[in-house]
């Protein structure tokens, strides 16, 4: 890793536009953002389709269906995260600075002098606002499609990782979208991130 | 009637332990088996002598676990040290083969062989596969072959999910025909102290006809979806002679690989225990890669040698506590005097049991259950012997998480971009599956009733 890189780890509950700050903080810095789009650059080195490696992104593998054999698991789902992990091991490697949105990446990259770790979290009526607007869906729709999301988060960082997802423990700045707004908590975060770039003399 | 509770406890809390995988598997057994040592023999049974039994370390320094002077008695309890050391000695040689680039060379040589035609190697690969395993744990032979299966289906443009799918079933079926093939045919073997010749000549039949049934069958699920010209030159494609790391180092891994054959295949005629022969090929790879000692030590699977002697105290604690006879008992009630109903019920309970959890603890926790029944219900314990062994290998094959072949070839086609659900794995691998029990039900009836 070179003296210079800087990885933007950013976990997110779901609605609490922890995407759309990550893809605001990446453009604002002039970095690359990691998302679901690791997918696509696996797909297309391997030559298969993105989309059957789509389903099982982020998402917790089912416990009694799955075994683990010498570091080798049947789960399609674990398999998808540690190709992802591999990706981004390698682009580290190379010397990369990047914002990446979920996938365990605070705890992959835990002990890199660069990282940065963020989570966003939010108010509930806020995010289920959120989540009816840009899916239309009914309230109750929301809240069940919220639940479910953070449940699978949770459980899909909490298998890889040692720290706890939304612990505020395991990151190094936790920050509720609700209170600021979007626009807001990405001007907080974006000092915050340049801020510790100065620290380490990389801005 | 205590112990016998808290040893059923400590053994369903092991099982329990094992399949949630929160705690890595040697440390469950181990810790469980020092819970069975102390609290159930030492606390309950007040019973050093049944400690000691358990341990059997007294049995590593007789003669006749290294060199069988006349047909032993059937011992299987405690930790049954030939199966680990014999374990031991053919992981060392198993990874010389590999360092030496043994199983690359032979896929890909294979593959040349049948001029890198998508439904030849299909064919060569199950058959090899199932030969392979029939000698090496099924683990390293699908290691080696998947990930050569993918790298020549990524060239050859076709989808590898089949192939790997029947290399998988024919690895775990190749593995039942034998008494190294598989950990459960080891533990039966050395414990009841058959021969290699044994397995071969009664479940190496079963294996070879469910061979021929396995390939037909996979031939008849996949051969459109690997047909047609893949237009790719054979220049292009991999040579078998750039697997070879060093010549020399090749030539003898093979000749250690023929040597623990030979040993094996005649080890009944020479009374060498698989023990020696564990002990013995491991001591020829160490002499040939001397180089490389502490990398092939630092390589031995310690974590499943342990995992074995935590299992082997944890059963042994069942099986002195009398519950093992408790379940032969309610075995033989169901059943009542029909022999065949009784091998119908061992094999497939096994194969069902297997296809969901460890058919190795599956398998040592059920020996000494049909050595009891063969006593109770006066039938040969050979038969059930087979009954047993062909259910625990072969119902591995019906699920994903059913053999360790199993999940390592699904891991490397998922990590190669082409993830197998148990949707897609037991859409083809059941049906096989129950076909093969079938065929060993019909087999055993046939050749035994």
């Amino acid at each position: 890793m070179s003296d210079s890189q800087t990885i933007i780890c950013i976990g997110r509950e779901y609605g609490s536009g922890g995407h759309a700050i990550a893809e605001e903080l990446a453009k604002r810095l002039g970095l690359k953002l990691y998302d679901h789009n690791i997918l696509d650059e696996v797909a297309l080195e391997k030559g298969v389709d993105p989309e059957t490696l789509r389903k099982y992104d982020e998402k917790p593998h089912k416990l009694f269906l799955s075994r683990s054999v010498k570091g080798y698991h049947n789960s399609a789902e674990v398999n998808v995260a540690y190709m992802q992990f591999d990706y981004l091991k390698k682009k580290a490697a190379e010397g990369e600075s990047f914002v990446v949105v979920g996938r365990c990446a605070e705890g992959i990259f835990e002990g890199n002098p660069g990282l940065i770790s963020i989570f966003i979290l939010g108010n509930r009526e806020t995010k289920c606002e959120r989540i009816m607007e840009k899916y239309h869906l009914t309230e109750q729709e929301a809240l069940e499609k919220m639940r479910r999301h953070d449940e699978y988060r949770k459980r899909y960082h909490n298998n890889f990782c040692e720290d706890k997802w939304g612990d505020s423990r395991t990151y190094d700045i936790c920050i509720n979208s609700s209170l600021k707004g979007i626009a807001a908590t990405t001007d907080i975060l974006e000092t915050y991130i340049r801020a510790r770039m100065d620290d380490s003399g990389k801005n | 009637m205590v112990a016998k509770i808290l040893a059923l406890i400590i053994f369903l809390v092991m099982f329990l332990l094992i399949i949630t995988e929160k705690i890595e598997r040697q440390y469950v057994t181990l810790g469980c088996g020092a819970v069975m040592l102390v609290v159930v023999f030492g606390i309950c049974m007040h019973s050093p002598e049944a400690i000691l039994n358990t341990l059997n370390f007294h049995s590593i320094f007789t003669p006749d676990f290294w060199h069988a002077t006349a047909e032993g008695g059937e011992t299987t309890a405690g930790i049954n040290w030939s199966t680990i050391i014999f374990i031991a000695g053919m992981m060392i040689m198993v990874e010389g083969m590999g360092k030496a680039g043994f199983f690359r060379w032979l896929c890909l040589k294979l593959a040349k062989m049948v001029d890198y035609k998508p439904v030849r190697i299909f064919i060569v690969f199950m058959l090899m596969s199932a030969f392979l395993s029939m000698f090496i744990d099924s683990i390293t032979v699908i290691l080696f072959l998947a990930a050569v299966t993918v790298e020549l289906c990524q060239l050859l443009k076709c989808n590898p999910i089949p192939m790997i799918l029947s290399e998988v079933f024919c690895a775990n079926l190749g593995g039942s025909a034998t008494m190294c093939g598989d950990p459960p045919n080891i533990i039966i073997g050395t414990s009841l102290h058959y021969a290699f010749i044994d397995f071969l000549t009664n479940t190496g039949v079963i294996a070879g006809i469910s061979l021929i049934a396995a390939v037909i069958y996979f031939y008849a699920c996949f051969h459109k979806e690997l047909s047609g010209e893949t237009g790719v030159k054979p220049e292009h494609l991999p040579d078998p002679k750039d697997a070879v790391t060093d010549k020399k180092l090749f030539g003898l891994s093979i000749a250690i690989f023929a040597v623990a054959v030979v040993l094996l295949v005649t080890h009944a005629n020479t009374g060498l225990t698989v023990a020696f022969i564990g002990v013995l090929v491991a001591i020829l790879t160490l002499i040939v890669h001397h180089a490389e000692i502490p990398d092939l030590l630092k390589k031995v699977d310690y974590k499943t040698l342990l995992f074995f002697i935590g299992l082997f105290i944890v059963v042994g604690g069942l099986e002195q506590t009398g519950v093992l006879v408790l379940i032969a008992d309610g075995i033989s009630y169901i059943c009542g005097s029909n022999a065949k109903l009784v091998v119908a019920v061992i094999l497939w309970i096994s194969a069902i049991a297997s296809a969901f959890v460890d058919n190795i603890p599956f398998a040592a926790t059920m020996l000494p259950v049909v050595q009891t029944l063969s006593q109770l219900q006066g039938i040969e314990l050979s038969v059930l012997a087979w009954a047993l062994s062909m259910g625990t290998d072969i119902g591995g094959s019906a699920t994903p998480i059913g053999a360790s072949a199993n999940v390592v070839g699904i891991s490397v086609a998922s990590r190669e971009g082409y993830p197998i659900g148990w949707g897609k794995y037991c859409k083809y691998c059941a049906p096989a599956t129950i076909m093969v029990v079938l065929i060993s039900m019909v087999c055993i009836y046939v050749r035994y009733f």
